[in-house]
């Protein structure tokens, strides 16, 4: 039996730690794993809850990110509960098990510390692996600082093992931004939070005897799509679940999440739509532009990225006030728009007032985005606004040294 | 009701069968001889992860199975991490009380071909074998990637045309050894390690058992004839695998924690590598006149390690 684990009603932690104790109070059976920056704490920890008895678990360091994803997998198949940690390169290295491990249906919670990926090395937190995961079947939540990838991860339990769902769930928060800033968090007890994450229900369980069961196996022409199909179906239908898990999670805590949160959007004239920690950077410049100059800005972000909320994103966008949103991809976009670019565009597209959208590549590799820069953002929105058109390239860089970049001129209004 | 005395073949012939009859595998094919054989080694429950390879694409197309056991696949490089983390998670549930069937006894097993075991896999089994969990790896070594057609694998042995490493004007097929796959996992100091074949069916139930019973992960590479790859007739599967192990292409021994190594089959009358060579397709160009010194080459190689096997089990070190 785990020994409970004393905790102050308010703690400093950093986002990795706070994971961790989601990990730990959710009584994770099988953690399989391999360490990199800025991941690596989320698992240690799990590693030290195991050697010191605050946990009944099983602590497999495995020999490669591939290897600590296949170890879930057959974790997971064998009827408990599994997390693992990763960023970076290692989310790249596991690529191939996420694929296997959605499409086997199987409810492993992945906390990403998001980071960039290589070439150039780099231990700093950008989006690229996260969007490395878009199509990879599994739920992705987005925390945007410790509170909430420490909330996130209690839930992300919830969300993937409901038995409408089973799939598995990545939590991300932002390398070092989130990971490595120690900030206020109020957790719940160990019976609280383990009551609202419930015991672990296996299904087609490895080790159940009495039934054998055949995890894994192949189809052609004849069966795949009709799986495939049904997993999309599932994920798209995990919405409903999730809007639950949260709704019970706020009366539980009083701290409430959408899966499209928005900050200011009532009245708004031009908007930014991000992701991670940068839509609090945003929603400061937002506060500030209303207050000294007057500027109706508001921001909205995509708490859930999969299933992409394109009915939120729209329900939140169509408003005849709204005529300029700048979406900002935190990821090289590889020869194409930003990935939140062209998602938001297609819900957008479908609402009566059409507002134009623009395009920011910023924050690669770890560069800052700071207020001004997001006030800057705001202004030139407001310029499209007052234009009627927009008065830029579509696609632009922030923050980037060297000759101003800018891809696609329109004079669409 | 499993083989639990092995005495003789019709006992064994009649065993239960938890690995069903009905998979695609070629006819001839050794694979479902050491697969029957491994899973009636045992009456205990078995979860049994298999690499991506022919094994796992002939005897699990959805709708249907071969398996009436725990069976999982994931891909091309990962069973040996798929069994051993199920492993891991059967001690949690045992340490929390969450196993359906807490008193049934259990065994974790992988099979991989070749290409899995000496290639893609290589790393996943290493790890798997250091961690020091309490499985069974077994290789179903066919010399080659047969589902995907017959290319080269590092254990494809010197001298054998493959569609990667074809014979030629220029070529006698493949020019590198085969990597000794056995001694590489008992330098990892597993408890048991085997090279295990089918046409010597009592050795092989031994060893199967004695891997599944010795605690720790336990190694075991089995010669899996192939009828399309090595192209011989499908009837003569344990014919060939007779010339395999008499010739000692194939020489059959155990090395007990690293150290203790002990023949299992000294043949009678050992027969030169050539009548094993001439018997399959894959090494034909060898007869021509230009190509003789690479048989000449396997027969030293073939002697030499026969002599180091013997010192070694005269040394037991």
């Amino acid at each position: 039996m785990a020994k409970e684990f004393e905790l102050n009603e308010v703690e400093v932690w950093d986002g990795n730690y706070a994971a961790s104790q989601a990990l730990r109070q959710a009584q994770v059976d099988v953690v399989a794993a391999y360490p990199i920056t800025p991941s690596t704490p989320i698992v240690e920890g799990y590693g030290s809850y195991v050697a010191n008895g605050y946990i009944d678990g099983e602590f497999v360091m495995v020999e490669s990110e591939h290897g600590a994803m296949s170890g879930c997998v057959g974790a997971s198949a064998a009827g408990g509960r599994v997390a693992t940690a990763t960023s970076s390169q290692g989310f790249a290295l596991m690529t191939e098990v996420l694929y296997q491990a959605s499409g086997m249906r199987l409810p492993i919670v992945l906390t990403v510390v998001n980071r960039a990926l290589a070439s150039p090395l780099n231990v700093r937190g950008d989006h690229s692996d996260m969007y490395l995961g878009r199509d990879s079947g599994w739920i992705q939540l987005d925390a945007f600082n410790p509170q909430e990838a420490y909330d996130l991860t209690l839930c992300a339990f919830r969300i993937g093992e409901h038995l409408d769902v089973r799939l598995p769930v990545m939590v991300h928060q932002d390398g070092f931004t989130t990971s490595h800033k120690a900030q206020n968090v109020t957790p719940l007890k160990d019976d609280v939070a383990y009551k609202f994450v419930g015991d672990y229900v296996p299904v087609n369980d490895m080790l159940d005897f009495s039934r054998p069961v055949t995890h894994g196996a192949q189809t052609e022409e004849d069966w795949h799509f009709e799986h495939k199909a049904r997993q999309h179906k599932a994920l798209m239908d995990s919405r409903t679940v999730i809007d639950e898990v949260l709704s019970e999670f706020k009366s539980l805590t009083g701290r409430e999440y959408n899966r499209v949160e928005s900050y200011y959007m009532e009245d708004a004239e031009v908007a930014i739509v991000a992701l991670g920690s940068s839509v609090e950077t945003a929603a400061l410049a937002a506060k500030q532009l209303r207050e000294e100059e007057g500027i109706k800005a508001g921001v909205v972000a995509p708490r859930c990225f999969r299933p992409f909320p394109y009915d939120l994103i729209r329900e939140t966008l169509d408003r005849p006030t709204l005529k300029a949103v700048c979406c900002m991809d935190k990821s090289a976009p590889g020869g194409a728009m930003g990935a939140l670019f062209n998602e938001v565009s297609a819900a957008a597209y479908t609402t009566a007032s059409r507002p134009m959208i623009t395009n920011y590549i910023y924050g690669l590799g770890g560069r800052d985005f700071a207020v001004e820069e997001a006030k800057r953002i705001f202004k030139e929105q407001k310029a499209h606004a007052d234009a009627g058109h927009i008065t830029t390239p579509i696609q632009q860089f922030s923050g980037v040294r060297g000759p101003r970049l800018g891809f696609f001129e329109t004079r669409r209004g | 009701m499993a083989i639990t005395s092995v005495k003789n073949l019709k006992e064994f012939s009649t065993a239960n069968d938890r690995f069903e009859g009905s998979h695609l595998l070629c006819p001839g094919c050794a694979h479902s001889m050491i697969v029957r054989e491994l899973m009636n080694a045992t009456d205990d429950n078995l979860v049994v992860a298999s690499s991506t390879g022919c094994l796992e694409v002939c005897t699990a197309v959805y709708p249907y199975t071969s398996w009436d056991t725990s069976w999982i696949h994931i891909g091309f490089e990962n069973s040996a991490t798929a069994a051993s983390c199920a492993e891991a998670m059967y001690k949690a549930r045992k340490k929390k009380g969450t196993l359906p069937n807490p008193d049934a006894p259990v065994k974790f097993v992988a099979f991989g071909g070749d290409g899995a075991t000496y290639d893609i896999g290589f790393q996943w089994l290493s790890g798997a074998m250091e961690r020091g969990h309490d499985f069974t790896y077994i290789c179903l070594d066919n010399e080659n990637y047969a589902n995907t057609g017959g290319q080269r694998s590092s254990s494809t042995p010197i001298g054998a045309s493959t569609s990667t490493a074809q014979a030629g004007t220029h070529s006698y097929g493949k020019t590198q050894k085969k990597k000794d796959i056995v001694a590489i996992m008992a330098a990892h100091g597993a408890p048991y390690v085997a090279q295990l074949a089918p046409n010597k069916w009592k050795s092989m139930a031994k060893g199967f058992q004695k891997a599944l019973e010795t605690e720790g992960p336990c190694f075991i590479n089995t010669v899996s004839a192939c009828t399309t790859e090595w192209k011989f007739d499908p009837k003569d599967t344990i014919s060939i695998t007779d010339l395999a192990t008499d010739s000692l292409m194939f020489p059959i021994y155990e090395i007990i924690n690293g150290t203790e190594l002990n023949i299992l089959y000294r043949p009678k009358n050992i027969i030169p590598v050539e009548d094993y060579l001439g018997a399959q397709g894959r090494y034909r160009h060898l007869f021509k006149p230009e190509n003789r010194h690479v048989i000449e080459r396997i027969q030293k190689d073939i002697d030499e390690k026969w002599e180091y096997l013997q010192r070694r089990e005269e040394a037991r070190v």
